[in-house]
């Protein structure tokens, strides 16, 4: 299908889905946003692989190998790269994991945890196995910007595609700069 | 020599003055320029570590609060290349801890934070440490939580200079520095810290924290939702402004 729309893809890894709720924070912007803009690979669309696409939003760090080959599938698709929210950029909430070994975590999970029944931890070859660690993005893949915060807030995501699809260099005001 | 001109240095072009045994840091804060830092508080010594103030001085760099002011003194600190030297030191520093600040009760009023708002920090750059050190929950007001200590050595200073308690060190070499309690457990609930020490709440990030007393303030009404670290830090403190900084 030939088009001159920008086709952005958009994935979550190890994150909690709360980056593409604030990307839905633009609101009616969105409309005008999808006169410019088709979605590829995304949770938001049906589609099951990325295709070569001129924008990717990544939202969560590395917890586990599938998160891995998602990561290397987009970044091998995307011209450019968006490592999206705190856990993108450096692990996130989820990174608190890094204190213990994964081991330990598993065990107090599916075997020592209050109120567990039937104790086993999950060891079926469809699972994706857990690293050892979280990660950030840039750990594994080049990241082209980073949007930071915990969510960023939906005028931060209308600010960089705005930059990015008018042809300007994407910089963020200090009223949208946070962390947390 | 001009009688006038005695005893100035100039920033950035601006002419300072400064009395004997001032730092390029004491002058520029009584005169309301802002210079980046995180380890140094005006009633303490000068420690040195955290290396944001570092200035050009007559073309080379030099630590602001540590180096001497003298006369006719060319300091450059507002330049675009400095900017960038400290923005590298936050990400160094924010590597180098467990800084996850969507978690930390500090969030909002941490000077380590502020700076990397101010430097226009968009992510830590390098691959983090994560290391693992451990909190101290002993104290019954208290909090250390060591993951975040970017050891400053306010909290050491404080203790030694102002309160006289000696309750806190800086230990071991290299990347294994951490911060240490002196008491006979090396927890902080057998030390003699009390929570109205300076050095209880001097802490410029979220490593030592009162318990109980997290998130009470709503988003927006924070310190650094009010104030750029650079109002909060200078001499003419004034907290009166009521709207964000950059509205």
């Amino acid at each position: 299908m030939m088009t001159n729309k920008v086709r952005v893809a958009t994935t979550s890894l190890a994150g909690c889905f709360g980056c593409h709720m604030s990307f839905l924070d633009m609101d009616e912007r969105l409309v005008g946003l999808l006169e410019h803009v088709e979605f590829d690979r995304s949770p938001l669309t049906d589609i099951k692989h990325c295709q070569p696409c001129d924008i990717g939003l990544v939202e969560g760090g590395l917890c586990n190998a599938e998160n891995v080959h998602v990561l290397r599938e987009f970044r091998n698709n995307c011209k450019i790269l968006i490592a999206v929210g705190a856990c993108a950029i450096n692990g996130g909430v989820p990174a608190m994991r890094n204190h213990y070994e994964v081991q330990e975590c598993l065990q107090e999970a599916y075997l020592n945890g209050v109120g567990v029944d039937n104790p086993m931890i999950p060891s079926d070859p469809e699972l994706p196995l857990l690293l050892s660690k979280v990660h950030p993005l840039h750990e594994v893949v080049r990241v082209d910007y980073y949007l930071p915060g915990c969510p960023p807030s939906g005028d931060a995501f209308y600010a960089i595609l705005s930059d990015l699809l008018a042809g300007r260099e994407p910089s963020l005001s200090k009223t949208m700069l946070h962390y947390d | 020599m001009n009688q006038l001109l005695e005893n100035t240095l100039t920033i950035d072009g601006q002419v300072v003055p400064f009395s004997a045994g001032q730092t390029i840091m004491d002058a520029a804060l009584a005169a309301g320029i802002y210079i980046p830092h995180l380890c140094h508080k005006p009633e303490l010594k000068p420690h040195g570590s955290c290396k944001l103030c570092t200035v050009d001085v007559d073309g080379r760099s030099m630590s602001a609060c540590t180096f001497p002011a003298s006369q006719g003194m060319q300091v450059a600190n507002n330049t675009p290349a400095l900017t960038e030297v400290r923005k590298t030191l936050v990400q160094m520093l924010f590597v180098e801890g467990n800084h996850l600040c969507p978690t930390c009760d500090k969030t909002g009023d941490c000077t380590l934070q502020a700076l990397g708002y101010h430097l226009g920090m968009l992510d830590g750059h390098f691959p983090p440490f994560y290391p693992r050190r451990e909190v101290d929950a002993s104290h019954p007001d208290l909090i250390l939580d060591r993951d975040r200590c970017i050891m400053c050595g306010l909290c050491v200073r404080a203790s030694q200079q102002i309160d006289g308690k000696n309750v806190f060190a800086l230990s071991g070499r290299g990347a294994q520095n951490h911060v240490i309690v002196n008491s006979p457990s090396g927890k902080l609930g057998d030390s003699d810290l009390n929570k109205d020490d300076l050095a209880a709440h001097i802490c410029p990030v979220g490593a030592i924290l009162p318990k109980n007393h997290g998130h009470e303030v709503p988003i927006g009404r924070r310190t650094f939702d009010l104030h750029t670290v650079a109002e909060s830090d200078i001499a003419t403190f004034n907290l009166h402004k009521t709207e964000h900084h950059d509205d």
